[in-house]
């Protein structure tokens, strides 16, 4: 959709421009005038912005990653070198810990997609208008308490002698400990919000007389939700996937609160970039979950959920 | 499609688990912030005001909070700005490479913290060679808060009519009048729900933080992270985290209140209630 104003504005005199103005003014006929002109002040500076610092970044870590450290110095040597992409391929410890990182992205995405589900369908679907309200903003607060907090909050739930230890104990359960289990738990804990709220909009988009549609026509609950609701929401629950699986792969402190010696991508990064200084690997390393999640935007750009996030 | 009275029982039931699920943990903070025993067994054994007063007392905690409160404010100004640019850019316009853009825009979003967090330390230390401090952060921060605003501004932009912009113009407004006494109020609430989610956003940010922030500088979530496993300390952050999410209600409700269409969560639209 452009503007109007390409057109001759009816009325004008042709004479307006001929009497003085204060310099603000011409400069807003100007823009007036000419939409392209006004289309480069409204994208220079965040195109410029997104471009020079996060492109341009993401641009120097792929080169960073065929550069070497001088074992002297310590220094980042600019010496071109494919050992540490060839590394992180082929070593085995980085093939088991990409596929650790992977598996937990994947369970805690599951995990949340089935907790998800059934809630969101209840809020937007099922509650009265009020309750609706409350429930949303019920789901809205947990996000804006600390995410620090709350993979903490979770180290105490599961610690020996913690809340999850005396809740099991009279059904026969134990508490995980602190490990991978407890890196999922956690994890699809913090992250479930994320894939509430756009599976909740979703459905809250469907509208309810198509169901009644459906209904009318003979269909079931289930087979209604299957053929009517279920392909409306398929960009909603993508969407929802994508927060949960790229903030799960990503994650490198919840593997610190609770994993106990559980590796994952993330930690390696920061590892290689804090005590291990050696900045080129982990860059190296980071290109696996770039890679992964690029793959995967990809598949799923064409189901429109990227117009959902 | 009519649901039977079993089914929608079952969702309810469902649904109020899982909010137990949600909640439980955060019910533990509070509890664990008056426990008088520093390992936080379970059931709590005594009850203790010390780390409240403990909390109030600390330099170290006001500091990390004034801080990360400079790092929100300036982060959101700087998001805001860019944000509503480029919304009306994207939805005003056709151009080349509009679809670039858009898709440039969520990636600070779509792609891992820790990726954003390795790309601009790199980039700072090794390539610029500028030391870190809390600017470099607020730089990081603005990138990923962008999106929210982007998300906030560009959702109300497509429900309003340019029709009122037109006749402003046509009734001889200049582009930034009109900007101003037409375009802006419409978009008003909009900005502030989408500034309120950048501010907290970046408020509570730790992955990309810890990559670009200075050897000497903190944020209240860097000092939470700092304090964590100190045995002396911990206490002290489950005060703090009381405290920040009552404080959290405010703007929920704030945010809830002044966007009837939209309310967005890391860019995600949630359209409110009609209620």
């Amino acid at each position: 959709m452009s503007l109007q104003t390409k057109h001759p504005v009816p009325g004008t005199p042709p004479a307006a421009a001929a009497v003085p103005r204060p310099k603000a003014h011409r400069f807003s006929a100007l823009l007036h005038r000419s939409p392209n002109l006004r289309l480069a002040g409204l994208v220079t500076a965040p195109a410029g912005w997104l471009v020079l610092v996060y492109i341009a970044a993401l641009a120097a870590l792929l080169i960073t990653a065929f550069w070497t450290v001088d074992t002297f110095t310590g220094k980042v040597s600019t010496e071109w070198t494919t050992e540490n992409v060839v590394t992180v391929l082929t070593d085995p410890v980085y093939q088991r810990i990409t596929l650790r990182t992977l598996w937990i992205a994947i369970a805690v995405t599951l995990i949340d997609l089935v907790l998800a589900l059934p809630m969101a369908f209840f809020i937007a679907k099922v509650a009265s208008p009020r309750w609706q309200k409350l429930l949303v903003v019920a789901v809205l607060m947990p996000l804006w308490a600390s995410y620090l907090v709350k993979a903490y909050a979770w180290r105490n739930v599961l610690a020996d002698g913690g809340l999850l230890e005396w809740l099991g104990a009279p059904i026969g359960l134990e508490s995980p400990g602190y490990g991978e289990t407890a890196v999922i738990l956690t994890l699809a804990y913090i992250w479930l919000p994320f894939m509430i709220l756009p599976i909740y909009a979703g459905f809250d988009r469907v509208p309810d007389s198509l169901l009644e549609a459906s209904g009318d026509l003979g269909a079931k609950p289930l087979t209604t939700m299957r053929l009517v609701m279920f392909p409306l929401l398929v960009p909603s629950i993508i969407a929802g996937t994508i927060f949960t699986f790229s903030l799960s792969l990503g994650d490198y402190i919840t593997a610190q609160i609770v994993g106990g010696t559980t590796q994952m991508l993330g930690t390696v990064v920061y590892a290689n970039v804090g005590a291990a200084n050696n900045l080129p690997f982990a860059a190296a390393v980071s290109l696996v979950p770039i890679a992964i999640i690029t793959l995967y935007l990809f598949i799923v750009r064409r189901s429109g959920a990227l117009n959902s996030l | 499609m009519r649901l039977s009275r079993s089914a929608k029982v079952i969702l309810g039931v469902v649904t109020a688990a899982v909010f137990l699920f949600i909640y439980l943990p955060l019910l533990l903070v509070v509890v664990n912030s008056f426990n008088a025993d520093r390992t936080f067994g379970w059931p709590p054994q005594g009850f203790t005001l010390e780390w409240w007063g403990r909390a109030f007392d600390s330099t170290g905690v006001r500091e990390a909070v004034v801080s990360s409160l400079w790092v929100a404010a300036v982060s959101t100004v700087i998001s805001l700005v860019l944000g509503t640019l480029l919304a009306l850019a994207l939805l005003r316009y056709k151009f080349f490479g509009r679809d670039v853009i858009s898709l440039l825009v969520i990636l600070p979003i779509a792609l891992p913290g820790i990726v954003t967090g390795i790309a601009l330390n790199n980039m700072f230390t090794t390539i610029l060679g500028v030391s870190l401090s809390m600017w470099t952060v607020v730089i990081a921060h603005a990138t990923f808060c962008m999106v929210t605003v982007f998300n906030n501004v560009i959702a109300r932009l497509r429900r309003m009519h340019g029709g009122l912009e037109e006749a402003s113009a046509d009734l001889g407004a200049g582009v930034f009048t009109t900007f101003r006494l037409v375009t802006f109020p419409q978009l008003r609430s909009a900005l502030l729900a989408g500034g309120l989610l950048a501010f907290a956003l970046s408020f509570d940010e730790i992955i990309v933080t810890t990559f670009t922030i200075g050897a000497g500088d903190t944020t209240l979530p860097i000092w939470i992270l700092q304090n964590l496993f100190r045995p002396n300390q911990a206490p002290v952050v489950n005060v703090v985290a009381v405290v920040l999410i009552v404080v959290s209600i405010v703007p929920i409700w704030l945010a809830q209140r002044l966007s009837q269409d939209s309310v967005g969560i890391g860019g995600t639209r949630v359209k409110a209630a009609e209620g």
